[in-house]
Parts: C-alpha cells; structure tokens; sequence
C-alpha cells in the first residue's frame, strides 16, 4: 500500500534529492493527499509527536464516522408492523475512536505541520506531547506552526509505554527474524503476561530496560556502542553520509578481508574451546596495516558485524544477569532493516546458544510517538480498553525498507501508516483454553506454507468481482456505491498483491487475516453490511421452517434425534455465502432446500467422525453449561443450531450463544440473534422458558470476524462463562472451526463441526466437498467425571 | 608454587606465544653455567644466548623488553634470568629463517609454544626450520604464567598493581597490590581480541566470553582513520586527542546529566556519534579519532568485564595482554570504570609482564609438564 502513497507524493525528481539532504532540508513542493495521509484531521483530539534523528512520527487520536448496520424489531403493537418485513435494518453512523500513527522523512515536517494546520478544524486541545532526541530541535516550529504548546516526555518511558501496548494490543507483533527459514518472520503468539521483558532500544546509543509491569520500568544498562558509531564511524571510513546507503554497502561486502578471524590466529577452528575457524577474534584486525586499501562494502560489513555482536553480546549479559528470557529489540538500528536483524539475532544466538531469543516488533519505530500520545491521553484511559489494528488503514512491515523490493517505491517521500480502531469492548482470553500462552488461533501459517499461500491469495483476488458485485447491490439507493465499490476492489486487490510479496506484512498471513482484511476495506468505504438484506430474507425463510423442523425432530426415538440433530446442524452450515462454491450454488438456486443440503452432506463415517463418543457421552448426565459458537443467518442458526440449543436445554444443559458483535459475511450477529431468538421463542416454550428463566443467554463474542480467535473474546462472554461454570464449547463453522481453532485444546469438552465447502481445503485434509467434520474431545489426562461414572 | 625439576631439561629454555599480531618468547638465561658445562656446550647454543642477550633489539621490528627481565631467578634448580622478547606475528618468517640460520634444530630442543599461531605455523616451523613445536593451549598457559609470575614476584618490585584513586585525575596514583590468595579472579587478556577467564583454582578456570573489539580494533581502526600504522603511534597520537569532540556525550542530548536514569553528563552516549553530522566530521583531528577509538574499545571491554563479573560474582579483575603495553591511559580508563560503574564494588588489577604470561606459561610446560 505503501508504494501507492508514495507514488502520489512523490512529484518531482528533486523530491527524492531532498530525502538524500544529510540536514532537514524542507520540502514544500509536495502536496498531500488529505484523503490518504493524515486522515481524519478534521476531527483530531490529541496529538504527540516524536521525532528522531531522520524520522518524524505524528500520533492523533480522532473520531471517525462510520456507517454501522443496525437491526431493529419492529413494534408489532402498532399497525405499521404490518410489513411483510422481519426486522427494519437501518444504516447509521456512528462514531468511534481511532489511533493514527504517520511516519515520515524530517524532511516533510515543515510540509506536514501546514498540512495539518489548515486541516485541523474541530480540535480543542492544546498541548502537543513530543518526545525523541529531535524534539526540541523543531519545538520552535511546531509551536508556530500549530499553535500548540509543546510538552516533552522522556523518551525511555515513552518507548516502554508504547512497547507495552502494541504487546498488549497488536496480535502477532512481536517476530523472530530467520533469514534463511521459510519464512523469515516468525511471529510470536501473544502471551497474555507480557512481563518481564528486556528492551534493547539502539539509537545512536543503546539503553537497556527491563520492564516488570506497565508502570514498573528500570534502565539497567547501556552501550555507547549504537547506531551512531554504526554511522558516525562509517561516515569516516566510506565518506557515504546516509545510514541506509552504509547499510546496503555493509550488504554487499566481505568482513572477512577486514577482520582477524579465528582461522586467520589459528589456521583453523580453535578446537579446544569450540571456536570455529570463521569466527571473528578481532574485529577490523587485518587493517592494522598502513600499506592495504579495503574497499567500503568489506568496512561496512565488518562494521556491522563488530556492532551488532557487541550489542547482541551485552543484551545476553543483561538478560542473564535479570534471568529475562524476552528481549526485544527497537530503535533506529533496526527500524526493519533484514540486515541488522539478521546480525543480532546472530549474535544472540551465538551468546546465548539459542536460551534467549531476538524479538522484533512490527511497529518498533512507532513506539515512543504511541507512548507520547497516551502520556497526554491518560484522561481518556485508553488503556482501558482494547484496540485494534485496522488492517485497511496500516501500511505492511517493510513498507519503507530499503532492503526490499527497490523497485516499488522511491525510497523518500514515503509514508508510513499505522491505525488502531478502538474496539467496543475489552477483550480477553476465553477462561477454557487448555495453555493461553501457546494458543494459536489459526491452523494453518499462510506466511509459512506456500502452496495454501498461493492457492488463498488467488481465491481471495477471484471472490473478489462478487463481494464488489455484492457491495453495490446492497446499497440500490445510493448512486455513489459503484464508485465507493470501486475504490474498495483497489485497496483490497492491493492488500492482495501486497500480500503476495510481503506476507508477513500485517503479521503471519491466515485465512482470518485475509478475511478480517476485506471486512476492514469495505469498512473503510462504507459498506458495513453487504449481506443485511439477504440474510433478513433467509432468516424470514428459515423462520417459516422452524416449527415443522422441531415437530419432525420430535417424532424420532432419543437415538435418532441426537444424529438429526447433528445432520441439521450440518445440513445448515451448508447455507453460507461466505464459501464460494456455495454461494454459486445459491445465487444460481435459491430453491436449494434444507434437505437437498442434508443429501450434500457426505456419509458416514465422516472425514472426522467422532460422533459414537458424542452419543455415548449424551447417554450420560447433562452438561452443566455450553457455550455455542455460532455461525450463519438463516437455514444455519434457525434451521441447524436453535433444535440442537433446544434439545440442551430440555436435558436440563443451560446454554449461552456466542454471535458476532459486528457483521461478516452472511454470520449472524448479535443484534439479528436478539430478534430472531424472540421470535423462536414466541413460537416454542421450550425457547421461550429458556429465557425468560435466564438458562439460555445471548451474547456477543466482541469480534467482526468469520472466524474466531479464543484470545480476544468480548469480557462479558468471559465472566459468563465463568459464572455458569461451562462445561462444554461447541465452535461451528469452517471460518471458526477449521481455519480458526481446529487444534485449539481446552480444558473441559469440546465439539466441533463443520462441513467442507472448498474443495482445495477439502483435497487438502484427506476429503472431499461437503465433507464433515465432527471433533469431539476430552481434555487429555481429565476423564470427565461423567464419562468415569458411564463406564464402570 | 614451587617448579622443581623431574629431570634436566636441555638448554636452551624457550617458552613461545604466537598471537594475531605478536609473537611473544620468553628466555631463559642461565647464570649458573659450570666450567665443565662451559666446554660441553655446543657453539650454535652459545651463539643463541650471545645474540640474545647481548642485544635490546632484533632486526627492524624484534625488541626485548628488558625492564620486564627477571634477574637471579630460580627455576627448575638453575638459577639466571629471564627475559621478554616480541616481535610481530607477520615477521614469522624472518625468525624462522634466522632459526635455521642457526642451526637451532640441531639442539634438539622441544620448542613449547602456545597462542594460535602455534597450530597455523606449525607446518612453516617444521619446513622452514626443521623445528617441532609442542603446542599448548593458550588459556591454560595464560592462568599458568599469571600464577607463577605472581608468585615469584613477591619478594621483588610488585608484579601486580592498582590505581589508587580512580575516579579523580589529579589523584590517581598507581599502588603496588598484594596478591595474596588470587582466587577467584576474572582474567581479562586484551590481545588482538579479548578473552574474559573466571580463575577459580590453579587449575580450575573457564572461559567466561570474549569480544571481537580488542587491541587489533584499536589499532586496525586507528589505521584506517588516521593513516598510522604502528601501536606506539596510535596511541602517540590518541593521548594528543579530545574524544569528546568525537563521540556524543549524555551533555550533548540532555543538556547536562541524564538525571532519571542517574546518567552523568560526562558518559559518552555515543561513540563516534558526533560524526553523523557532515561539519564535525570535518573539523576532528586524527589525534581526536584515535582517542576516541581508544576509548570506545577501552570502555566496551571494561563494561563486558563488569557484567562478566556480575554474572560470576567476582570481584576482583585482572588485566593482562599486550594492549595495555604502555597504554596508561586505557588502564586508568579501566580502573575508573570499573570503580565508577560498580559504586567501588570492583576493584581492577593490572600485570607488569602484561602481555607475556602465555609465553611464560608455555616455558613452565617445557620445565614441568602438566
């Protein structure tokens, strides 16, 4: 995305030049696109600013206006409820609170700070919080230019501040670098206990701190050996001026030639203390001649060498001497370079043989403008509340290394984004995860394994025509859609390529991550729910079914009903137009019936059929509670899932359904589940005394996903699920069971089901389409007592 | 520690180390030659003694260190002197043919030799020379020559001293130190590279780390930015500079001391930091870049030290190898930091024979093998 934005500021060849001016040359030729760059402006509350020795970056907090899609029961009291329709859906806006983060080149600060003068309308703040070595430097300027009033913080704590809440809030943020492994990033599933950490910040110098909690920091140490001597000492001994252009000649020399390497001391390895030949004995040893030029690419890279192994060296010290076994590392000496993170991750490994791990961050360089801003943001207690990175408004990692893919964009005159949207609720772990530290959400690492890659990405960029298709035809009375729709196909198809080169751009690329990347786009332009109109048609369908299911289902003995219900369940899931092959079938047949689906549905025994467990473990006592994931309008929720939550809750099982909180695809959310629920009920006694005797509960699992990560689940759905001491998680879907939480354990039992709707996924596990899955599992080692007393 | 002899090894008695970029040998010239011993004594070894002790230097780059030498010291029950030669790594070539010249091989003397040249030149000594070395390692012939010289030093001037003072210029003054009961120690040998040792007994130690930024960077460096090729040169010149207009000090961002994190003004926050900016790069000395190559290699050394002696809980440190070779100025940079950065917790030591105790060591394996 990135490369888009620097084609639309970079205008001239002089621009460039600029980016290459050692001192903060301005630039005033440029003009910023306002609906790119520094969005939202207009409505910007807060601003912090850091600015280090070449970048400068700009955090606000605004609010920002959106169109959410909101159902509404009619008032069947009064006439007007004589409308043939099941609920009014309406379009309205609503406001929420995004974090935007702007990196840029010093160079444009002049440039930037006009640009945002003229656009900031609304804003009654005052102070600007600034931070980084270059802050007092530009404090004049920007106390003219803005007319706020500029408020220093401390850089350390800054940065600590920010580190902790990208830790906190940003999924997959923290990486190891691999160089030579598949993928080069692996990326860390977060840990709900992000303390203690080491961070190693290299600057022009390096500061260590250790971090025990949010407000509980140390600086323990440091080095004067950092970025600067990297540049200030390369400077000398190449005349190259720029830090990025020392690192690529650092890239294409030969350290060797400069330095004393064991083998040059010894002929060989140092056998006896298992020193091997290659290694350095003294850095830049052989140029301690008078008589021999070396050239600049071989200085460079020893350099490099001397520099990242001295600070990998002491990091090890101070992570041994603190017993810390995380140590992450930031500051401009890294700033996504491959180079130098591939050196101290080197360098850690050879000092620690592999104990303590290198971990680098996704938004390294944002950190102390992130803990600026939230040092003047305390009053709106932005720790309070979870955040969210909005994947249509963040440009990728690497989007402005130098390292990477040269030819897409010019180096200069490059901005890069970052956007959180601060999310309605707070999220947290679901209490039933068997290990919350190695929980991973998906099952399979796109940024891993290249065939599912390959084959994903193509599939997202050929549903691609249909969801814009979709778009357009959800909106019939706004002209403008076509246009909006538009844009939406660009950005994502963009995200799509980008993706394509930079998989790990946004962290380890998933089906989730793909989806969760369309949700966000046709967020961004407006179109909060493409699928309303249709789902309200299927759930009015289903409705009219309902009954007639329920008496059918009643007429079979106990043995049968269980397996119907699961057929139905089933049978259900088939309804989804989120699965291609699916929503060809429905757009060419909307007669395609409840049974037709249950003839789809494969035999038994199925792909993964644990099913004469299930039924041995229902000749058994109730569960206590379960929890229920569900996944599609119509057909599926009323159809599928509502007789199986009725047959619970007749065993005597008390039952809480998990939907969305926002739209995805055809998925039924929280609001449309209030309605039709009630309207089940008033048909069925069995519904209805579930709820009014509060054993059957409808929450909302606090995402917008089709599918499901079990680690950032809406607070609420937490303390009831812990209030009602669930005992058994039922996840439905392919979204939430397969490419989400398949390999998830808990720790009580677990069913998940659903049918294959893609046939590459199906080829893939062994299956076909419309294979089934059915898992049913007993957490290892803990026998449900229930199970014990069955089998005696 | 007493060396007695098992047997009586034949003269001549060499001990070598062959490092990065000197050769160190140590000689043993015994005082206490019979009349009788005179006549049986072969001209070549004669020769050898002449040559060896009758001049301070040897070709352009040899050189004894004779303020090092040990008179009337008793070894392996002969009494004589010691004495402390070096010359560098990459005139190996001229030693050798010197060698041959002389017929040393005719001796049939067992040549010890430790360092690493002792296993890359192993092939050249016996090609060149008709010379077998026993190789040794260099770690264990470093610890074994720290401990005897130390404790054959005692009743002569002190091997082993400390800067009195540290952390005040006008006040620091050197003071013999007493090294009685050593252990533990942590041994820094600054060489080329650096090796850090955690010295627990006479024969148990372990090597702790070690840091690619030694005595070779300092020179190496020096080279490259100021066109010197030579130690004593590099640190001519490095004793003339201001480091200070070269690396960027916590003063130069903070405006004076770094007070949250109790960081004083004076700390350099980064070496060769004000060499970013275009204008002060071209307003340095050469003599303020080798001074601050000086002290960024100096300082970094003394700071992996300090953490090494955390971690070991040590708190005694001594310094040792050929960078400190008439270089007060880093060991006073050394004992200040040390001093400083542990609120007087470490105390750091430093050798008189420096850079020779693996040498040392190695002639102590000829006399009484381990």
């Amino acid at each position: 995305m990135c490369a888009h934005y620097a084609r639309s500021v970079e205008t001239s060849p002089t621009m460039a030049e600029c980016g290459r001016v050692d001192s903060h040359t301005m630039d005033k030729s440029i003009t910023l696109p306002p609906d790119e760059i520094f969005r939202n402006l207009e409505n910007a509350k807060r601003f912090a600013i850091d600015i280090g020795g070449s970048l400068t970056k700009l955090a606000y907090y605004s609010t920002v206006k959106h169109k959410v899609a909101k159902v509404r029961s009619f008032d069947h009291s009064t006439k007007e409820a004589a409308s043939d329709k099941l609920y009014e859906i309406s379009v309205q806006e609503e406001v929420t609170a995004r974090l935007h983060f702007i990196k840029f080149e010093n160079a444009y600060i002049e440039t930037c700070l006009d640009f945002i003068k003229d656009h900031l309308v609304n804003t009654e703040t005052k102070v600007i919080k600034a931070t980084g070595g270059g802050a007092h430097k530009f404090k004049v300027l920007i106390e003219r230019k803005l007319g706020l009033k500029v408020d220093k913080e401390d850089e350390m704590s800054c940065l600590i501040k920010g580190c902790n809440f990208v830790l906190k809030n940003i999924p997959h943020e923290a990486f190891v670098y691999a160089k030579h492994a598949d993928s080069e990033f692996r990326f860390q599933t977060t840990d709900p206990d992000i303390f203690p950490y080491l961070l190693v910040n290299i600057g022009s110098g390096v500061s260590i701190a250790k971090v025990e909690s949010e407000d509980k920091f140390e600086r323990i140490g440091g080095s004067s050996i950092g970025g600067g001597t990297f540049w200030g000492l390369g400077a000398l001994l190449t005349k190259t001026k720029r830090f990025d252009e020392l690192l690529q000649l650092a890239s294409k020399g030969q350290h060797s030639s400069v330095d004393m390497l064991v083998k040059d001391i010894y002929g060989g390895s140092y056998g006896y203390l298992g020193l091997t030949g290659d290694l350095i004995a003294s850095s830049f040893g052989k140029s301690a001649t008078a008589d021999k030029e070396f050239s600049k690419e071989d200085m460079a890279k020893s350099l490099l060498h001397m520099i990242s192994n001295d600070i990998g060296q002491l990091a090890c010290l101070y992570a041994r001497l603190h017993n810390l076994s995380r140590v992450y590392f930031g500051g401009f000496f890294i700033r996504g370079h491959p180079l130098t993170m591939h050196t101290i991750t080197y360098s850690i490994n050879f000092f620690t043989k592999g104990e303590v791990q290198a971990l680098f961050l996704r938004h390294e360089g944002y950190l102390g403008a992130i803990g600026a801003f939230l040092k003047g943001a305390e009053e709106d207690n932005p720790n309070q509340y979870s955040w969210g990175e909005n994947y249509a408004g963040s440009s990728g990692l690497m989007s402005v290394s130098p390292d990477m893919y040269p030819m897409q964009r010019a180096r200069s005159g490059t901005f890069d984004m970052l956007e959180m949207d601060r999310l309605d609720r707070q999220l947290v772990n679901l209490p039933l995860l068997q290990e919350p530290s190695s929980y991973i959400p998906d099952t399979v690492d796109l940024t891993e394994d290249a065939p599912a890659r390959e084959y994903w990405l193509f599939c997202f960029e050929d549903a691609l025509d249909g969801v814009v298709k979709r778009a357009v035809a959800s909106q019939p009375d706004m002209p403008e859609a076509a246009v909006r729709a538009e844009k939406f196909r660009q950005k994502y198809r963009h995200k799509l390529q980008t993706l394509r080169y930079q998989p790990f751009a946004y962290g380890s690329l998933t089906v989730r991550s793909l989806l969760d990347t369309r949700e966000h786009c046709l967020n961004e332009f407006n179109f909060p729910d493409p699928y309303s109109k249709i789902k309200e048609r299927e759930n009015d369908v289903a409705l009219k079914y309902y009954q007639k299911v329920v008496k059918s289902l009643e007429e079979l003995s106990w043995e049968d009903r269980q397996f119907a219900l699961v057929r139905g369940v089933l049978a259900g899931n088939v309804f989804d137009w989120g699965a291609k092959a699916v929503s060809d079938v429905l757009e060419s047949d909307p007669e395609f019936g409840f049974e037709q689906a249950k003839r789809q549905l494969e035999e038994r025994p199925w792909l993964v059929d644990s099913y004469d467990q299930w039924l041995e473990r229902l000749k058994g006592p109730p569960h206590k509670c379960a929890l229920l994931f569900v996944d599609n309008s119509g057909v599926d929720i009323i159809l599928g899932v509502m007789p199986l939550v009725r047959e619970l809750l007749s065993r005597g099982t008390e039952v809480v359904l998990a939907s969305n909180s926002g739209p995805a695809l055809n998925d039924v959310t929280n609001g449309e589940l209030q309605i039709l629920t009630e309207r089940i009920a008033a048909m069925d006694p069995v519904i209805q005394s579930g709820l009014r005797d509060d054993r059957l509960t409808l929450v909302q699992n606090g995402s917008s996903s089709p599918c499901l990560d079990l680690s950032r689940l809406d607070k609420a759905l937490a303390m009831v699920v812990r209030e009602r001491k669930t005992d058994l998680v039922i996840i439905e879907g392919m979204g939430r069971a397969i490419h989400t939480n398949y390999f998830a354990t808990l720790s009580c039992e677990s069913l998940k089901l659903a049918v294959i709707k893609n046939s590459w996924l199906a080829d893939r596990l062994g299956g076909k389409l419309f294979s089934v899955v059915f898992k049913y599992e007993v957490p290892a080692g803990k026998p449900s007592q229930e199970a014990a007393v069955l089998t005696p | 520690t007493s060396v007695q002899c098992d047997w009586c090894v034949a003269f001549p008695w060499f001990g070598m180390d062959i490092g990065g970029t000197l050769v160190k040998l140590v000689y043993f010239e015994p005082k206490d030659i019979t009349a009788e011993e005179e006549q049986e004594e072969v001209e070549n070894l004669k020769s050898i003694r002449r040559y060896l002790t009758s001049n301070i230097a040897y070709g352009t780059t040899g050189i004894r260190d004779v303020h090092l030498e040990l008179q009337d010291l008793t070894l392996c029950g002969r009494k004589g002197n010691l004495h402390f030669i070096r010359f560098p790594t990459h005139d190996l070539p001229v030693f050798l043919q010197m060698g041959r010249n002389k017929h040393f091989s005719s001796l049939h003397t067992t040549l010890c030799a430790t360092g690493g040249g002792a296993y890359k030149f192993e092939n050249d000594f016996r090609t060149m020379a008709d010379l077998q070395l026993h190789k040794l390692d260099e770690l264990d012939c470093l610890v074994r020559g720290v401990l005897y010289i130390d404790s054959v030093m005692s009743s002569g001037p002190s091997e082993c001293y400390y800067f009195e003072n540290p952390t005040d210029p006008d006040h620091c003054v050197q003071k013999p130190y007493l090294l009685e009961n050593p252990y533990p120690l942590l041994l820094v040998n600054i060489g080329s590279g650096v090796s850090i040792l955690a010295v627990y007994s006479e024969n148990n130690y372990k090597r702790v780390t070690g840091t690619s930024l030694g005595g070779g960077t300092f020179l190496g460096l020096c080279c490259l930015l100021t066109g010197c090729s030579t130690f004593e040169e590099a640190l001519e010149m490095a004793s003339e500079g201001e480091s200070t207009r070269v690396d960027k000090l916590v003063r130069d961002i903070y405006g004076g001391d770094y007070e949250r994190f109790g960081l004083p003004g004076w700390a350099v926050a980064s070496s060769f930091g004000n060499m970013m900016s275009k204008e002060k790069r071209e307003s340095v000395s050469k003599e303020d870049l080798a001074r601050a190559t000086l002290v960024t290699i100096t300082n970094n050394i003394g700071s992996i030290t300090r953490m090494c002696a955390l971690n070991e809980n040590i708190e005694r440190v001594v310094f040792v190898g050929n960078f400190l070779r008439v270089n007060t100025l880093s060991m006073k940079l050394l004992a200040y930091a040390m001093d400083y950065w542990s609120k007087g917790q470490l105390k750091a030591l430093f050798l008189r024979h420096e850079g020779y105790f693996g040498a040392v060591g190695a002639l102590l394996e000829l006399l009484h093998p381990s």
